[in-house]
């Protein structure tokens, strides 16, 4: 019988006793009627990052904060409130980290730079070769 | 090709290596900080989450005395693991403030009479508003409120032992 108990404990979802006892918020998994507003919040919703499945989209993420996330965006969206707006409310609470959007502040410079300086190596690697292959 | 440019294939590989090798002994902090210390405590108006304790709002927090604001779930294990050390607090005459994130007021009743209850205040949270507003990512998370209404510090995760002394110390600062 106690094995049985064991057995059964192994096998039961416990992941469910990590989420809280409210249901998904009203519009965590539900579309706006207006469909300008979805196609924004759609949007907006791919390029916030999750904070708790780090790596993925809050439109992706099933945990239970993404939700309230959509929820709060598809609010706000359908309360008028700009896309950009809310995008600069939440990096005011959760840094850049929250936003997929790369920015233009200093730290992602290389990021910007990097495939202007590769283009740059390779069209003097290939000058080279040509140069050379020029003299024989 | 030079000589000594010979080299830079197998140099940038050890040094690849040598960051992967170093990045796996010291994995990096999957805390997300929040954005909002040292900065005014953001606008919350919640309704109180259990009878007979009133909610909680901005204006609360600033009452020219330094407090906590704890941010937790009765859903959530590591809650209930700092209760004793937020129990110590308030013997020692720390005002503790809270926020139920996404809970019933059932739940909350009998995780407190459980656990124990340190609060001066509960708001409920039903959809995480006031956790987002406060740039926190999860529970339980606790921070450190000066006099003002200003958020001087934040701790990600359960309190320990280990914590008071500092605690202490930033309320004291706090003043």
């Amino acid at each position: 019988m106690k094995r049985i108990a064991l057995i059964a404990a192994i096998f039961a979802a416990q992941p469910l006793l990590a989420d809280s006892n409210l249901p998904p918020a009203y519009w965590a998994n539900r579309q706006l009627p207006d469909p300008t507003q979805e196609a924004d919040a759609e949007a907006l919703m791919e390029q916030l990052r999750c904070l708790v499945c780090q790596g993925q989209s809050i439109a992706d993420s099933d945990a239970e904060l993404a939700g309230d996330m959509r929820d709060l965006v598809r609010r706000r969206i359908a309360a008028g409130e700009k896309p950009a707006a809310i995008r600069a409310w939440l990096i005011q609470r959760y840094g850049t980290w929250i936003s997929y959007k790369p920015t233009a502040e200093a730290a992602a410079w290389p990021l910007w730079l990097a495939p202007l300086a590769l283009l740059l190596a390779g069209a003097w690697l290939i000058r080279r070769r040509i140069r050379l292959r020029g003299n024989d | 090709m030079s000589q000594p440019w010979r080299f830079l294939p197998i140099a940038l590989l050890l040094g690849l290596v040598a960051t992967l090798g170093l990045r796996l002994m010291r994995p990096a902090d999957p805390a997300i900080p929040s954005q909002m210390v040292n900065r005014s405590i953001p606008t919350i108006d919640l309704p109180p989450a259990i009878a007979g304790k009133p909610g909680l709002k901005s204006s609360d927090l600033v009452t020219g005395r330094p407090r906590l604001l704890n941010v937790f779930a009765s859903w959530c294990v590591p809650c209930a693991d700092e209760a004793p050390v937020l129990a110590q607090l308030k013997r020692r005459g720390v005002m503790i403030d809270a926020i139920a994130v996404r809970d019933t007021p059932g739940a909350t009743s009998a995780f407190l009479e459980r656990w124990g209850d340190p609060y001066e205040r509960l708001g409920a949270d039903p959809r995480s508003n006031a956790q987002m507003a406060l740039g926190s990512a999860g529970v339980p998370e606790t921070f450190v409120i000066d006099g003002n209404g200003v958020i001087r510090h934040q701790y990600v995760g359960p309190l320990s032992e280990a914590n008071i002394p500092g605690i202490l110390k930033q309320l004291k600062d706090a003043q």
